[in-house]
């Protein structure tokens, strides 16, 4: 049998500080296997009876090397890996995979397909934000909030399911368009969910906005300041709550936000509770927008006609030797894009997701590499844990609301 | 001490422990199935009718679970503690009346195992004895979040423990004895609650701190501390705490309801004794939902804020209660 590896102090000798070895402070290993470090997040606190002097994030348990695999993938069956990304926001990812492909060959995916990818993107954030509510209510042990989120997150998965067949890896998005039109029931469930979603928030709410021992648990922690954020590249709700009103969609819109009305919720404290300010008129904000986008959801094709790089519909295929040619070529060797590298971005629910692909004139990508909101939101996490309890690092890691997946790539 | 009397005792005390024991196995039913009704799920509902076997079946797997030991543990105590604290939760009962004495085999036979005439004392003190399984467990276990646990457990316990004394003071100071069954027969024309609403609040808080439920559970904080002092145990040395802790939750609605809700007195209890018991068993549960209301609507405290709860509101309020309710007495009935 071997030994095991006994856990070293010596190894992270210059993150903590001098106490830790005289036995004056505790080192603690939370994680990667704790009921909410929200995935397989490692934390090494040192602790001062209950209070953080030193926390340092470990990251990597979750690393599937994505980013290299879809290297040796074909632009196509690449995107089907980045799902698996940020899995809490499927959709955007292959959005951004798809905007991305469609600069750097100029397709222009029709009008219908950017509403409802927009819809589709907007009901991801309400679901990531759904989750996000109710596990960081269940930290903080209010645990009926976690069930009722679960509920409205359903009705959020129904419809993905009816229009790609999966609940959460759904690859619906592609480049130059959709997999296909949305099914005749899509406009009715879109239309029931935003229907019940305000009253459902109003549920929420009254649960936790006004409730003393929430407030108790969340106003002054975890602050961190505009200039901090922007220090460590922390972006989305964490940057909104401490007063920057920054989001991709209004400063550099996509898929046409610039069509829709909506408001970028901010707040100043920047503390735990700001973030969930934020977060609940973020859904609210997001409803507005998928109710405008139903209401002007045009009809049409939702593919980018060009056969070269998009792949023609299953009809035309029995009937056109072209679109059969078309067919057999991009998914045997896949569409070569001209030489260059471009870098798009969306707002994700955690910030800004960017991805930056490089293309040398192979079917393959030369490089992706995609810029996530997790990984700078987790470099965050020391500076704004520092002096806080142990129970109140829950309701932190809870705020800033981190996707592993999408941390580890 | 004749053998009857012996009989007696023994049968009472036998019938209160399986009592008890069977009611901490349906009161984790209870609050599975309401929890889910609040939450909704549908709670557990497969075995047996209505899921009433659920917890025939918990207990058989825990007992046939593997029990681990950690390897650095200190072993005695690590399997002393689940008995300290499991111990004072089934006798803590023994001192409530569970109704008035009934005529049964032509004896007079009083509904309660020991008639003590100082049974506030043996309540808090019976009640304090379970932290030092709660501390022993944390500190055997030889882990971190254990050893967290058990801290926070006897830091906090200290801030409510004083709070809920004083809240028992009231119904003593109205009765004028320290007998529960006095101070039961005292609430025969009015319940103490409503002349101690204040101690009744007060006492409800300190008995939900006392057995450590949502918000105040954080010496087992599964979000933050894994479980707590639970973390290393299993099978059957943790099924003993969790039965220490629904016990407790039975023996606190129980102490409450005699202390505050007239004990087992309601309707027709004068003329029909054995409707006392049924009485007091619906108070229970009355007391027991409330918990379990608590548990599915609140966060939980962080541990300073709950000893600050306790030191600077819960205390004074406390204290205040018992000055007021002392000068009262001097004034109107001394």
């Amino acid at each position: 049998m071997r030994e095991i590896q006994e856990f070293t102090l010596e190894e992270l000798k210059h993150h903590l500080s001098e106490k830790a070895f005289s036995g004056q402070t505790v080192v603690l290993n939370m994680g990667p296997q704790h009921p909410s470090t929200h995935g397989v997040l490692r934390l090494i606190l040192e602790l001062d009876g209950e209070i953080i002097v030193n926390c340092i994030p470990d990251v990597g348990y979750l690393h599937t090397g994505i980013e290299k695999t879809m290297e040796s993938k074909t632009y196509q069956k690449a995107e089907v890996l980045v799902d698996r990304m940020d899995y809490m926001y499927a959709m955007g990812n292959t959005l951004v995979y798809s905007l991305a492909v469609e600069k750097l060959i100029g397709l222009q995916p029709p009008p219908r397909a950017e509403a409802i990818r927009v819809i589709l993107t907007e009901l991801s954030r309400i679901q990531s934000h759904l989750l996000w509510l109710g596990t960081s209510a269940l930290d903080l042990a209010a645990q009926s909030t976690f069930l009722y989120t679960m509920r409205e997150r359903e009705l959020i998965l129904d419809i993905f399911e009816l229009v790609s067949g999966a609940r959460m890896m759904t690859t619906f998005i592609r480049p130059g368009g959709l997999w296909r039109d949305v099914p005749v029931q899509f406009e009715k469930m879109v239309r029931d969910f935003t229907k019940v979603m305000p009253k459902r928030m109003a549920e929420y709410e009254s649960m936790l906005t006004r409730n003393p021992l929430f407030l108790d648990r969340t106003k002054g922690i975890g602050k961190i300041d505009t200039r901090t954020c922007l220090a460590y590249d922390v972006t989305g709700p964490t940057l909104r709550a401490s007063g920057l009103a920054h989001d991709v969609r209004k400063s550099n819109p996509y898929s046409g936000y610039d069509l829709y009305d909506f408001d970028i919720p901010t707040q100043s404290e920047g503390d735990v509770y700001a973030r969930y300010l934020v977060r609940m008129e973020e859904m609210r904000q997001s409803v507005r927008i998928i109710e405008q986008a139903m209401d002007k959801l045009p009809y049409g094709p939702v593919r980018d006609p060009n056969y070269k790089y998009v792949p023609p519909p299953r009809s035309e295929i029995g009937v056109s030797m072209e679109a059969l040619i078309h067919h057999f070529k991009l998914w045997t060797e896949g569409f070569i894009p001209p030489k260059g590298a471009v870098y798009t971005a969306v707002e994700s629910p955690r910030g800004e997701m960017g991805v930056f692909m490089e293309s040398n004139g192979t079917p393959k990508p030369y490089r992706v590499h995609y810029r996530t909101p997790s990984g700078p939101l987790l470099h965050a996490l020391p500076v704004i844990a520092k002096g806080h309890f142990v129970a109140d690092m829950i309701g932190i890691i809870g705020s800033i609301d981190i996707v592993l997946g999408d941390c580890d790539r | 001490m004749t053998f009857a009397m012996f009989l007696e005792w023994f049968l009472k005390a036998l019938i209160l422990v399986l009592g008890l024991t069977v009611g901490f196995a349906y009161v984790t039913l209870f609050e599975r199935r309401l929890l889910a009704r609040m939450q909704v799920r549908i709670g557990p509902n497969r075995v047996g009718p209505a899921g009433l076997l659920q917890p025939v079946a918990d207990a058989i797997k825990l007992i046939f679970k593997e029990e681990l030991i950690p390897a650095k543990a200190d072993k005695i105590l690590f399997v002393l503690a689940p008995v300290l604290t499991v111990i004072p939760a089934l006798i803590i009962t023994g001192v409530i009346p569970l109704g008035p004495p009934i005529r049964l085999f032509g004896r007079e036979i009083a509904l309660q195992v020991a008639n003590l005439n100082i049974g506030i004392l043996y309540l808090l003190t019976v009640t304090a004895i379970s932290i030092y399984g709660i501390a022993l467990a944390g500190w055997s276990s030889n882990n971190k979040y254990s050893t967290m646990g058990a801290l926070r457990a006897t830091a906090s316990m200290i801030s409510y423990e004083l709070a809920l004394g004083l809240a028992y003071v009231g119904p003593v100071l109205l009765a004028g004895s320290m007998n529960i069954n006095d101070i039961v027969t005292a609430q025969k024309p009015l319940w103490f609650v409503v002349m101690q609403p204040l101690g009744a609040i007060i006492y409800l808080i300190g008995a939900n701190a006392e057995i450590n439920r949502t918000p105040f559970d954080m010496p087992e904080a599964e979000h933050e501390l894994t479980a707590g002092f639970l973390t290393e145990y299993s099978g059957m040395k943790f099924a003993l705490f969790y039965m220490a802790e629904y016990i407790k939750m039975i023996a606190v609605s129980m102490i409450g309801a005699s202390l505050f809700l007239g004990g087992y007195w309601g309707p027709g209890v004068s003329t029909y004794p054995w409707l006392g018991p049924i009485y007091l068993a619906i108070k229970v549960i009355l007391l027991l939902f409330w918990f379990i209301w608590v548990r599915a609507t609140w966060p939980r405290f962080r541990y300073d804020r709950m000893m600050a709860f306790g030191w600077k509101i819960l205390f004074p309020l406390a204290l205040l209660n018992v000055l007021v309710t002392a000068l009262v007495i001097v004034l109107i009935g001394g």
